[in-house]
């Protein structure tokens, strides 16, 4: 027998969740499920249309070693050796001038001057240069390197124009970096009597130096497919040239465009060459991003 | 202070002033270059929006009206597409996602950033075009009396429209505007979450009541910084969108050219000291357009650090 001190004085009030509520919540899951499906449509989409209409191009013999050189749009043959140069050529030199000073002004506002004016008003600068389009990095190349210093239109040019763009990447994931090495690290230095500039190149840039190679890595593999310095800052040229500081120079993406004026989707001809240098240029981001992948998995500092 | 010490900050410290230094010659050497074609401009900069008569430059005429509408409407219509599936994949990822799967998903949202953007160009002309063709042909015949359907200054069908063009700029904007938002999603206190979860708050509820207000600010200057990208963008743009004489009409199915379209597409312009000019002035307004949208974003974003630590 239950008396009355068992049960409840009132009815339960606590009530299912009512249809309404239920239905919404349904919903709302179903949409958010379905944006990141869209999302996916089009990656996928993307990159399996440069592997399928590529992949012919680029397995013919004489894609990774001949140029255009001689070659009309109609004809087919010949290969993306030039273009695969100059691609390499304008990021390596894009990359010798930008990792420096990239990583030094990662450097700068995580070791130095974090919390000054200087300091925060380069946060805010290298937050604007992130922002800069690309063919405003163009532009200003153009008016200072070519129309004010007056020279040639050049590879070189180009790598210029990637520095704007590559900096900003460098200097973001530098500083992320350093901001995890524990700070222990460095006191222990300085109670040892290390200087600062050795504390920093010997034991802070060595602890996060696999973090920020994976950051040059993708900031690399980002500026590489930059088309709009191209057009504005050299010529596209199908032979091969390996000065970069004269004459045209062909480039992976510069071939693309050449192609979508050249008859591309009309005629069969220009139409693989542009899927085919599509597919090159997707090849070289990819071993580019698996690199930092791997670095960033297997150099990082290991886990206490 | 040693020696070593003094260059090594001097190198720091000069870096710092470096960068500094480069957004204000960014600006000043675009004025300085875009002066002399402005002296000797016939038309009205702000306000002139035909085509662009340079051949005789001591009688130049150009203007941005129509590349300021082209680029702000295309931009635009990307922002309007991308929003909701960037706020749906945000909250997925950061609310609904088990650990294990949301790295590798939100991984290849990431990706679509990788992918050059003349790839999207190529793929968005010769690939998207013709297989969204049906839709837009429906569109254009069915809500044609809307001034956003009606028939523009380029085929419909052909697909060089701001239709395709924004879809694909949609898709290149996407992933930005995710990371952003993502940042801040998931920073939302997890003691406000608890309390929703406590009072029998569903899931949905939950990301109404403390995802949201919490992470509006995020979501609101990640989609600035999209839009800063995409009044940017420039080969995408420039090999979807066809060039035209008509002027601009606001409709989906126009095309024409935006800023960085214009500028790209006069590449062989480039050795006049005048003709240059004419194209440096749109990139300098171009550039304090992008400088503007920017500093907002980052102003957003900044007011919310400091509100909630």
């Amino acid at each position: 027998m239950t008396s009355t001190l068992d049960r409840p004085v009132k009815a339960p009030t606590f009530q299912g969740v009512s249809a309404r509520r239920k239905f919404t919540n349904n919903l709302a899951t179903v949409l958010v499920t379905a944006s990141v499906l869209v999302a996916l449509v089009p990656l996928v989409w993307v990159l399996a249309t440069v592997v399928i209409k590529g992949f012919g191009a680029v397995m013919s013999s004489t894609w990774w070693f001949n140029s255009q050189a001689g070659m009309t749009a109609f004809q087919a043959g010949g290969g993306a050796y030039h273009a695969i140069v100059g691609t390499v050529l304008q990021a390596l030199v894009c990359a010798v001038i930008s990792i420096p000073v990239g990583v030094f002004v990662g450097i700068y506002l995580v070791e130095y001057g974090g919390g000054t004016k200087l300091g925060k008003v380069t946060t805010f600068m290298v937050d604007i240069l992130t922002g800069v389009p690309s063919i405003v990095a163009a532009l200003f190349i153009y008016a200072l390197w070519v129309a004010t210093l007056g020279f040639e239109r050049s590879g070189f040019a180009v790598s210029l124009a990637l520095v704007l763009l590559m900096i900003p990447v460098i200097v973001r994931s530098t500083e992320e970096m350093l901001r995890i090495v524990p700070m222990d690290l460095r006191e222990a230095s300085y109670a040892l009597g290390v200087p600062k500039w050795k504390t920093i190149s010997a034991i802070v840039i060595p602890t996060a130096l696999s973090g920020i190679v994976t950051g040059i890595l993708l900031a690399l593999a980002r500026v590489m497919g930059e088309t709009a310095p191209l057009l504005i800052l050299v010529g596209y040229s199908q032979a091969m040239n390996f000065d970069m500081f004269g004459g045209f120079m062909g480039s992976l993406p510069g071939m693309m465009f050449d192609q979508t004026s050249a008859g591309a989707g009309a005629n069969p001809v220009p139409t693989d060459r542009l899927w085919g240098a599509a597919f090159t240029l997707v090849v070289l981001i990819a071993l580019l991003n698996i690199g930092a992948r791997f670095i960033a998995k297997f150099f990082a500092p290991k886990k206490v | 202070m040693r020696p070593g010490d003094r260059v090594f900050r001097g190198l720091a410290e000069g870096s710092g002033v470096l960068i500094v230094a480069l957004i204000a010659a960014i600006g000043l050497f675009l004025l300085w270059r875009a002066v002399p074609a402005l002296t000797r401009n016939e038309a009205n900069f702000f306000l002139y929006g035909g085509n662009w008569v340079t051949t005789d430059t001591s009688a130049m005429q150009f203007g941005i009206l129509d590349l300021l509408q082209v680029t702000v409407f295309v931009s635009l219509f990307a922002l309007l597409l991308a929003m909701p599936v960037a706020l749906g994949i945000a909250i997925y990822l950061t609310q609904y996602a088990h650990k294990r799967v949301s790295g590798p998903l939100a991984y290849m949202v990431d990706l679509l950033a990788a992918v050059p953007s003349i790839i999207y160009g190529v793929w968005g002309l010769y690939v998207l075009a013709p297989v969204i063709k049906p839709f837009a042909i429906w569109l254009n015949e069915s809500l044609g009396w809307i001034f956003l359907f009606s028939t523009g200054n380029a085929s419909v069908a052909g697909g060089g429209t701001i239709f395709t063009a924004g879809i694909v700029l949609a898709v290149m904007i996407l992933p930005i505007i995710t990371a952003v938002t993502r940042e801040v999603f998931v920073q939302t206190p997890r003691g406000q979450i608890e309390a929703a979860l406590a009072l029998g708050a569903t899931r949905w509820e939950v990301v109404r009541t403390t995802v949201l207000p919490f992470g509006m600010s995020g979501y609101i200057s990640g989609a600035m910084l999209g839009l800063g990208r995409a009044l940017g963008e420039t080969i995408a743009l420039l090999i979807i969108l066809r060039g035209t004489q008509t002027a601009f009409g606001w409709s989906l199915f126009d095309a024409g050219y935006t800023f960085a379209s214009k500028i790209a597409s006069a590449a062989s312009e480039f050795n006049d000291q005048y003709k240059a000019g004419a194209y440096i002035a749109a990139g300098l307004v171009l550039f304090i357009l992008t400088f503007v949208v920017n500093s907002l974003a980052r102003a957003a974003v900044a007011g919310k650090d400091r509100s909630a630590s």
